[in-house]
Formats: structure tokens, sequence, C-alpha cells
């Protein structure tokens, strides 16, 4: 895709714009944070990081190398698909595990037919961070997606816990970022923040990027629990009264199996998906996600442990 | 040369919006949101049962919605900015909700820092208060090009339109007291739903467009700052096989396009653009706010910091280059600014260090009179600051572009933004 310019005024359209200042950011933080990671986790606002990192600074490499926090309970084909793309790149994976976290006897595994990694993740996150010295992690995370994160800052102070002070943000004027950190510190930086989930898919369907197949139409066998769809699998067990039946789903976000819910679609190209977001009724993450559903402040309180 | 470009139209626009829900600021908002579907079933569901929890059965209380942190909801008041999202067939708004109350003046300020308008709410049984002041002196301040006047609760001084006439007339000397340029005023009934999205019967006597309308179609293209062309360094890309050298920015002003001369600053040096790249190919012409890759004609020393802008002619002005900086600061630390402070200060892509070299004055936020030679700013005063940078500087004034005219001020001990800074 070329930028059309049309004299004498030159017209950008709001993608233009938001992608402009995505470009913008990541240069930022690659001028003036040591040792940056990327977290790419193979869905839809992760693969648009990567494209917004080829348009910072192709034709040379990346200045920091990407990493995923592997739940063990991720969707196989979005593995296949995350290791695919990192191939095409030639850049380097870095993956975190949470199975690692609990074999170490970090974090505890629940258990139940709730039982879910989605918790876990912040501490194999965090000693991730700790343990290969990053002081800057760029995340795909939009504030359109849920209140607390409406509030945050495009560069997200964390203290040497990973935990965020919503009362103490330090201002952010202008196009000027300040990432000064002391050791041990670190920011969580958000280069989509200003993005929508439809500029996102927008944006997917102009620049022509493939995303995993489970975003589009597909028959899966499923159950129905708390309104939401889940996919059966060997990580979730069943509880009374739960019947799996087939058919047509997508998903909306790509998470751990435990706690990402799939919608009924019969979208199964972009047109149709960005046509789908464009009339939907309800937020992604109502719709979708389980962790956000447990209190009114779910996501602030998880952020202020150190989660994304 | 090919017909010099002057002007970008996007089809984005930053909405700033300040005051307290007294004001009737979340129920505005709430019905820009609702009324263009950015409030989905599933939020506000959750702000019903939120709103019946903290007032009993029936109230829905929009301001939950943008008050998205625990302190906020339990003190009912807005602390920091919020930013929202919604879309017409006509543009895409992205809209900073921001406090109104003075002690969270720097908050207003982060929030209002990059807005294309400001949304300044009057209450029409109050008209002009010390607030409308402070919030209008503030967006002219940030240099703000439009100004829409929401003169709200109409319904509650029964549609007259002689209250409105009397504040527009208030208002309009407040403008030109603060050299505002562009100022529209609306009639409205947040509440109601008068001239927000829809029309209002029962001010027929009002022959302008709703807010909504207005938002929408308000041209950006005209726009007095930021015609020169400037380029603040940011990156420097290289591919050592194919001998390559790039260097990546964003425009900052004006258009750049292959073959204009051009100047590095702070050194001077003169060369000729190359070419405008992106990753997806060569460009005939960069404008601001797009992020492009400039190559050379020469083999320059230009590294990040520095300032490429087009070389002085006749019609186009020239950045200043200096050690010597005097600019308004909004400061917004606890402790004090003195004189004799040291900072780290971030201009562009410049990190330097600074020194205070003295305090010119302070503005008194309720008269809005400066008063000269204050001992100190404390938290959210603004005033003139004279400051001495560690190395070269290439500013403009901020009321020329307000990429290379304002600056951050940091404390090297905590790290913390400490001040904002709008050159003069």
């Amino acid at each position: 895709m070329s930028t059309q310019i049309d004299t004498p005024t030159l017209k950008l359209s709001h993608l233009r714009v938001l992608e402009a200042e995505a470009i913008h950011i990541m240069r930022e933080v690659a001028a003036e944070l040591e040792k940056p990671v990327l977290l790419f986790s193979g869905g839809k606002d992760s693969i648009v990081l990567l494209r917004l990192a080829e348009k910072a600074f192709r034709p040379g490499r990346f200045p920091f190398p990407l990493m995923h926090v592997d739940t063990g309970h991720n969707f196989p084909e979005v593995i296949e698909f995350r290791d695919r793309r990192v191939a095409e790149l030639g850049e380097r994976l870095i993956v975190a595990s949470v199975q690692e976290s609990i074999d170490k006897g970090r974090v505890q595994e629940e258990s139940g037919p709730r039982a879910s990694r989605n918790r876990l993740q912040t501490t194999t996150l965090l000693d991730a961070i700790e343990a290969h010295g990053f002081d800057a992690a760029f995340g795909g995370a939009r504030r359109d997606e849920e209140r607390a994160r409406a509030k945050e800052r495009i560069f997200s102070f964390r203290d040497d816990f990973g935990t965020w002070d919503p009362k103490r943000q330090r201002p952010e004027l202008w196009s000027l970022y300040n990432g000064r950190v002391a050791r041990g510190e670190s920011v969580r930086v958000f280069p989509l923040s200003n993005w929508t989930e439809l500029d996102v898919w927008q944006y997917i369907a102009e620049e022509n990027l493939e995303v995993p197949n489970i975003y589009f139409a597909h028959e899966r066998e499923v159950f129905k629990r708390d309104g939401m769809l889940y996919a059966t699998s060997d990580h979730m067990e069943l509880m009374d009264g739960e019947e799996p039946f087939t058919t047509s789903v997508r998903y909306r976000t790509v998470g751990d199996m435990s706690c990402t819910g799939a919608v009924a679609s019969t979208a199964a190209d972009l047109d149709t998906v960005v046509g789908e977001i464009a009339a939907t009724r309800i937020t992604e993450r109502g719709e979708t996600r389980a962790d956000d559903r447990v209190t009114e402040a779910a996501m602030e309180d998880r952020k202020v442990a150190g989660y994304f | 040369m090919s017909t010099p470009v002057t002007t970008i139209e996007t089809s984005m626009l930053r909405i700033a919006t300040a005051g307290s829900v007294d004001d009737g600021k979340s129920t505005l908002i709430g019905r820009l949101l609702y009324d263009s579907k950015a409030i989905l079933a599933d939020q506000l569901e959750q702000v019903q049962e939120a709103s019946e929890r903290r007032s009993g059965a029936g109230g829905l209380d929009l301001s939950l919605l943008t008050d998205g942190l625990r302190a906020e909801r339990e003190q009912g008041i807005t602390i920091d900015v919020a930013y929202r999202y919604f879309q017409t067939a006509r543009r895409k708004f992205v809209l900073a909700d921001t406090p109104g109350h003075v002690q969270y003046t720097r908050n207003m300020v982060t929030g209002a820092s990059t807005a294309d308008v400001a949304i300044i709410l009057v209450d029409a049984r109050h008209g002009v208060v010390e607030q409308t002041r402070r919030h209008t002196f503030i967006a002219s301040l940030l240099g703000i090009p439009h100004l829409a006047v929401c003169v709200n609760k109409m319904d509650l001084v029964g549609y007259a339109e002689d209250v409105f006439d009397g504040i527009v007339r208030e208002f309009c000397a407040l403008a030109r007291q603060l050299g505002v340029l562009d100022v529209q005023f609306f009639p409205i009934s947040a509440l109601q739903g008068d001239n927000v999205v829809d029309g209002s019967e029962a001010m027929a006597w009002y022959a302008g467009t709703p807010l909504l309308e207005h938002l929408e179609t308000l041209s950006l293209a005209d726009d007095p700052a930021g015609h020169d062309a400037r380029f603040p360094v940011q990156w420097v890309i290289r591919d050592h096989d194919a001998d390559y050298r790039g260097y990546a920015g964003t425009m900052a002003g004006g258009v750049l396009r292959p073959g204009d001369d051009v100047v590095v600053l702070p050194s001077g040096v003169r060369t000729r653009i190359a070419a405008v790249e992106t990753f997806d190919g060569e460009l005939d012409a960069a404008a601001a706010p797009m992020s492009v890759t400039l190559r050379l004609a020469d083999n320059v020393d230009a590294s990040r910091g520095d300032l490429i802008a087009r070389a002085p002619s006749s019609d186009e002005i020239a950045p200043t280059v200096t050690r010597l900086v005097t600019a308004d600061v909004c400061w917004m630390a606890e402790a004090p600014l003195r004189q004799g402070a040291r900072l780290a200060l971030k201009h562009t892509t410049a990190s330097v260090r600074a020194v205070v070299d003295g305090l010119d004055d302070v503005v008194d936020i309720s008269t809005l009179e400066r008063v000269a030679a204050p001992e100190q700013l404390g938290l959210n005063d603004i005033g003139q600051v004279r400051l001495r940078v560690s190395r070269e500087l290439a500013v403009d004034p901020y009321a020329l572009n307000r990429t290379t005219g304002s600056f951050i001020l940091i404390d090297e001990a905590s790290n913390e933004t400490v001040g904002a800074g709008m050159i003069r």
C-alpha cells in the first residue's frame, strides 16, 4: 500500500495518522531505552505491532527481540502462525513459559473446571523481564478495550515490582515521551493506545496482513458457559449440564483457551469480519473474556499487580 | 519546483473536554458516545448496575463510563485524563476527557496538549465563571486552534435566547483578551439532547449547526501553526550490507520533497533531500504528521536530536538556534520550581540539561493577570521562565509550531516529568 499524494492538499486517512503516531512511539523507545522487547502473542493487535515495527525500522533489523508469554494452553493454530511469522521476519523470539513457572514452583496451578492460567502469566512475564533485564516492553493493548486502560499513558511506568500506580502517572504531553527509568524499573509501551478494534481490523485489511485462521468462521466443537462459547479441549473440564455441540464460530480475541470465548459467526474473510465488528453492539472483552467479568475493577486490579 | 503544498487534511480530530460532573460534561460526552454508537450494550449494562449500586434504582450515571479508576468512582470526580473514541461517517474522533478542578490542572494540560479543538462547558445559569476563564486560558496557552463553547443546561433557563447572547458577549471579551483565534458557540441541553447531535425545536432561534456536525466539518487545513518544514531526526536507520543510511522521524511541520534544499541544525550544514522513503516505497512529498525516512544527498553529520529544516528563503521562517530559552512553564511537581534549579529537558528528540536562570512572572489563575518576579512556581502554577541549556537547540515559538516550540522538564533524581514548556 502506498500513501496517496494529492496536491495541493495532502490527504491522510485516520489509519495513516494512527500508523504515523505508532511508528513515532516505537522509534522513541528504540532510541531512549537500553533493552526493549516486543510482546508478540500471535493475536491481531501484536500482528499489527509487527507490521508497524517493519515500517519503523526496515531496512534495518528490529532493535529488540520478540517475546511470547506462553501459557501452554494456547490455540495450536496460533502457535503455528507465531513461529511462521517470526521466521518470515528473520527476527528473534523468546518464549517465556507459564509451565516452567509452575514446574519451578513460582506459581501454583489453579484447579477445578474454572481453572485458568491467565492470572499466572503475570509472574512469568515479570520473571522474564527481570531475567533478561528488559527496561521496556511493547504491548498491543488499546484504550478502547477497557476503562482502566482508557486512563493509562502510552508510556506506562512500572516500578521494580512491575506495579502500575494509576494515581501517580507521569504527565504525557504532545509527542514527548519520558522513558527514563532506574535500574529494575521499566516502561510498558502501547503504540496502539489510540486505535479501536475496528481500526485494527481495517488496518489488517488495508495492509493485507495474515492472521491466524481462528479469527475467521470455522466449525468447532464448543460448549456454553456463562453465556459464552468455549472450545472443548484437554485444558477445560466440563461441568454438569454442559453439553458440547458443533457450530460455526470465530474468535474476536486470542488468549488462553481457558478464558477466551468464541462468538457465533459466519464471517469467513476480512471484509465480512470488518463488517461484523462495525455492526457489533458488545465490546470484545465483554463478549469473549471471562477474566474481566470478576469485579467492576478487575482490569485495574490486575494491572496494578503487573499485568498488561 | 512543483506546486508547494501547505495544507494537509486528515480524517481524525482530537478533542479535549474539561469540566466536572456538575457542568454536565459527562452527560455531554455520554450523549456524543451513545448517539454515535461508541457505547456498547455491555458497557451500558455495567454502568447501569454500578449506578444502581451507588444511588438506587433508576439512575444512570454516565460519568461512570469515563471515570475508569476505582478512586474516581468512589469520589465521584475525574482525576486523570480518560481517552474515548468514536466515529461517524465523516471522521474518527479521539476525545481526551480531562478533569476540571484546579488541583488537576496538570492532567488537563496533559490531555489538551495535542487537541485540535477544545470543548468549553458553560452553565447557562452561571455564565462565565472562574473555571471557564481558567479552562479557556489553558486552551489558549496550549495553542488549541478551535474552541467550541457549549452553553449547557439551556433547558433550565427556559431556552432563552437573551441568556445565551449575554454569555456569548461575555465570553467574546475573554477570548479577545486571550487572543483565541476561532470560537463557536452552541446553546445546548446535554440532558435533553438539544443541539448536541440533533438540532433543537425548543431553540428555533438558533440558526447554527449542532455540536457534532460542527466537529465533523471543522476544517483543520487552514490552521496557522506549523507551515514551515521541520523534521526532528529521531533514529538513524542503517543497513551495512547495502551501505544504506536513512534519517527516520516524524514531520513536525510543512512539507518536504526530494530535491529540497535543507539545513541540519544546530550545525547549520546544508544538503539536499535525495529521497523521502517509507516501508511502502518512495514518496514525492511528506507532511506532518507522517513518519518517514529521509535520505540526504551528502554524507553529512546528522543524528538524533538534530532538526532538518528547509534552507531559509524569503517565505520560510528559520528556527532559532540557541542555548537560552524563554517559555511559559506549567509546573507539575509538589516541590516548587525556583531559580537555579537543574533539570533534564526534552525538546523534540533532543535531551539536554537545563538550569533556571530566572522566573519572570506567574499567572494569577483567577484574574489571568501576570504577577512579576515570583519567588517560585508551585504545583499547577503557570509562569514565564528563562532557561539556559547545555547545548544548542533549534527552536520555534510555540505559537508557530506546537512540536518544535514545546518541551518537557524532567527531575533527574526521580525521573518524573515535572514541567511542560511552551517557548515564547
